[in-house]
């Protein structure tokens, strides 16, 4: 590929963009702080007196409350809304004339995003939301790379849905209750919320199916030391599995909607 | 009167504007009762693992939860200003706002108002229905008259969060994502106050007093008489906190400069 220094060169600018707000987000720490600092003690009441559920401890869920919540400022991405709205404004049109593709640009700026929000959101945070709380890092170092890959399979199975709930605008024309509907189901079935081993079984075995496991469970799990052994090989080879299989549909409704292509307005 | 013949206008421009896309009107009021569902299934789930949670049952949480949705309902469904930022500030839509002959706020919250986010009314009040009469509550005469004070109040609650933190962009037109957290932080006015610590506690009800759109009034149906005084503040709160935001908004109008083209 020729053009790969287009697309580092996406990520970077977009990188340097966010720097340019990077005050805004010190706020944004302590606002995060207090999410998890309250889910924290929500889930102290919780437990109650109980030590442990569905074999997780108080002081694990705690951390996978809290690294479920850093890891999604990495993997979280508004590029449904951008494209939704550069469809919207008919720019889709001049986008796709130019020598790259539309939704890789699109993916490389969200990546931008999400690496800024790494470092200077979620590194930041850990460490406030480490002294304020109870929380427990793994000193095993196999643990902390088994996240990171986890992470960046997380970043790349939210993208591809993003992209797929986006790229619906050319069907539907307008798409904020899909967008919308979408981030909902996302929270709930990604184990964001909950852990998905909480829900009921027969709920489990529902969402086993679905690809949303892949975004929020599997990293914070790995993460917390949930998942050990070959557990961590399967759920990682479930996440490679989504990110495969997803790109399927994300071409087949690229062609498709190149082909029927109506830009609204002028 | 001008006011309300102007609010008349814009609904009836709205409804025509929505009704052109319906497709996308039913998926986003199914996605509506879909996010409101998934605040039930948490606690369903919760639940699961646990038969009280501080002393407070399960009927009794869901009830805060329905209740809860009465005036987030009426928030969502006028004051949408969460992108305000982007919309108005960076994209300069905010001069349009002010060469027209009503107050700023108000055309603002008239053109982006979402009517149809109102039937979280009725989802809440049915869920209302549906834990007080597991928990054999009685209704009172006053009830109703009490029960439309505290929504008003929480919806108040929640404008005057909304406009402070949108009035912030007058000042500093800089991205911020602090609104997305706060819908977040909302979440956590919805249980009983006294599981978090003091700091937290004191946060959500008098700093970004949420637990005045949850667990507050709705002790007071509830019976909960040791919160009686916090209940009874939640007008009071409510019309406190939209006039700070509004003597914040109109100094910011005051200050705002464009954003230059």
């Amino acid at each position: 590929m020729g053009n790969s220094a287009v697309y580092l060169e996406m990520i970077r600018i977009r990188f340097l963009m966010m720097l340019a707000y990077r005050t805004n987000y010190y706020s944004g720490i302590l606002i995060y702080s207090i999410n998890i600092g309250a889910y924290y003690f929500l889930w102290q009441a919780i437990y109650g007196a109980q030590e442990s559920i569905q074999g997780m401890d108080a002081a694990q869920m705690t951390t996978y409350v809290a690294v479920a919540w850093m890891a999604r400022a990495f993997y979280f991405n508004n590029i449904d809304r951008e494209i939704a709205q550069e469809i919207q404004e008919g720019k889709v049109a001049v986008e796709m004339i130019r020598p790259y593709h539309y939704l890789g640009v699109k993916t490389m700026q969200g990546l931008g995003e999400g690496l800024f929000r790494l470092l200077f959101f979620s590194l930041p945070g850990m460490v406030v939301i480490w002294l304020a709380f109870p929380i427990t890092f793994s000193d095993n170092f196999a643990v902390w790379g088994f996240f990171f890959i986890s992470i960046l399979f997380s970043f790349i199975v939210n993208t591809q849905i993003n992209l797929l709930t986006g790229m619906a605008t050319f069907f539907l024309l307008y798409n904020t209750g899909l967008i919308r509907g979408k981030r909902v189901v996302i929270d709930l079935f990604s184990g964001l919320l909950l852990p998905i081993s909480f829900y009921p079984l027969w709920a489990q075995e529902i969402m086993q199916f679905l690809p949303f496991q892949a975004i929020s469970y599997i990293p914070s799990m790995i993460f917390t030391e949930a998942f050990t052994g070959t557990e961590i090989y399967q759920a990682l080879g479930i996440q490679l599995f989504w990110a495969a299989v997803l790109i399927i549909p994300i071409q087949l409704m690229w062609v498709l909607a190149k082909r029927q292509l109506i830009v609204q307005g002028g | 009167m001008f006011y309300v013949s102007i609010f008349f206008q814009y609904a009836a421009q709205y409804l025509k504007t929505r009704l052109t896309y319906r497709a996308d009107l039913v998926v986003e009021i199914l996605s509506d009762l879909l996010f409101q569902a998934v605040n039930l299934i948490f606690i369903l789930v919760v639940f699961g693992h646990t038969t009280t949670l501080h002393g407070w049952s399960r009927e009794e949480i869901i009830f805060i939860y329905g209740f809860f949705l009465v005036p987030y309902a009426i928030f969502t469904a006028f004051f949408n200003i969460w992108d305000f930022n982007d919309r108005y500030i960076v994209k300069g839509e905010m001069d349009r706002v002010l060469t027209r002959p009503v107050h700023s706020l108000l055309q603002i919250v008239i053109e982006r108002m979402e009517l149809e986010s109102l039937f979280g009314v009725i989802t809440g009040m049915a869920i209302m229905f549906y834990a007080g009469s597991r928990l054999g509550l009685e209704i009172h005469w006053y009830d109703p008259l009490v029960l439309l004070i505290m929504v008003i109040g929480g919806a108040l609650i929640y404008a005057g969060i909304f406009i402070t933190l949108a009035s912030i962009s007058f000042w500093s037109d800089s991205k911020t994502d602090l609104m997305p957290m706060m819908y977040n932080i909302g979440n956590y006015g919805r249980y009983p106050v006294d599981i978090y610590n003091r700091l937290i506690r004191f946060t959500l009800t008098w700093i970004l007093p949420f637990a005045f759109v949850g667990v507050y009034p709705s002790a007071f149906f509830l019976g909960r008489t040791d919160w009686y005084v916090y209940a009874f503040l939640t007008p009071v709160m409510g019309l406190l906190f939209l006039t700070i935001a509004v003597v914040l908004w109109n100094q910011g109008v005051k200050h705002y400069r464009g954003a230059g083209n």
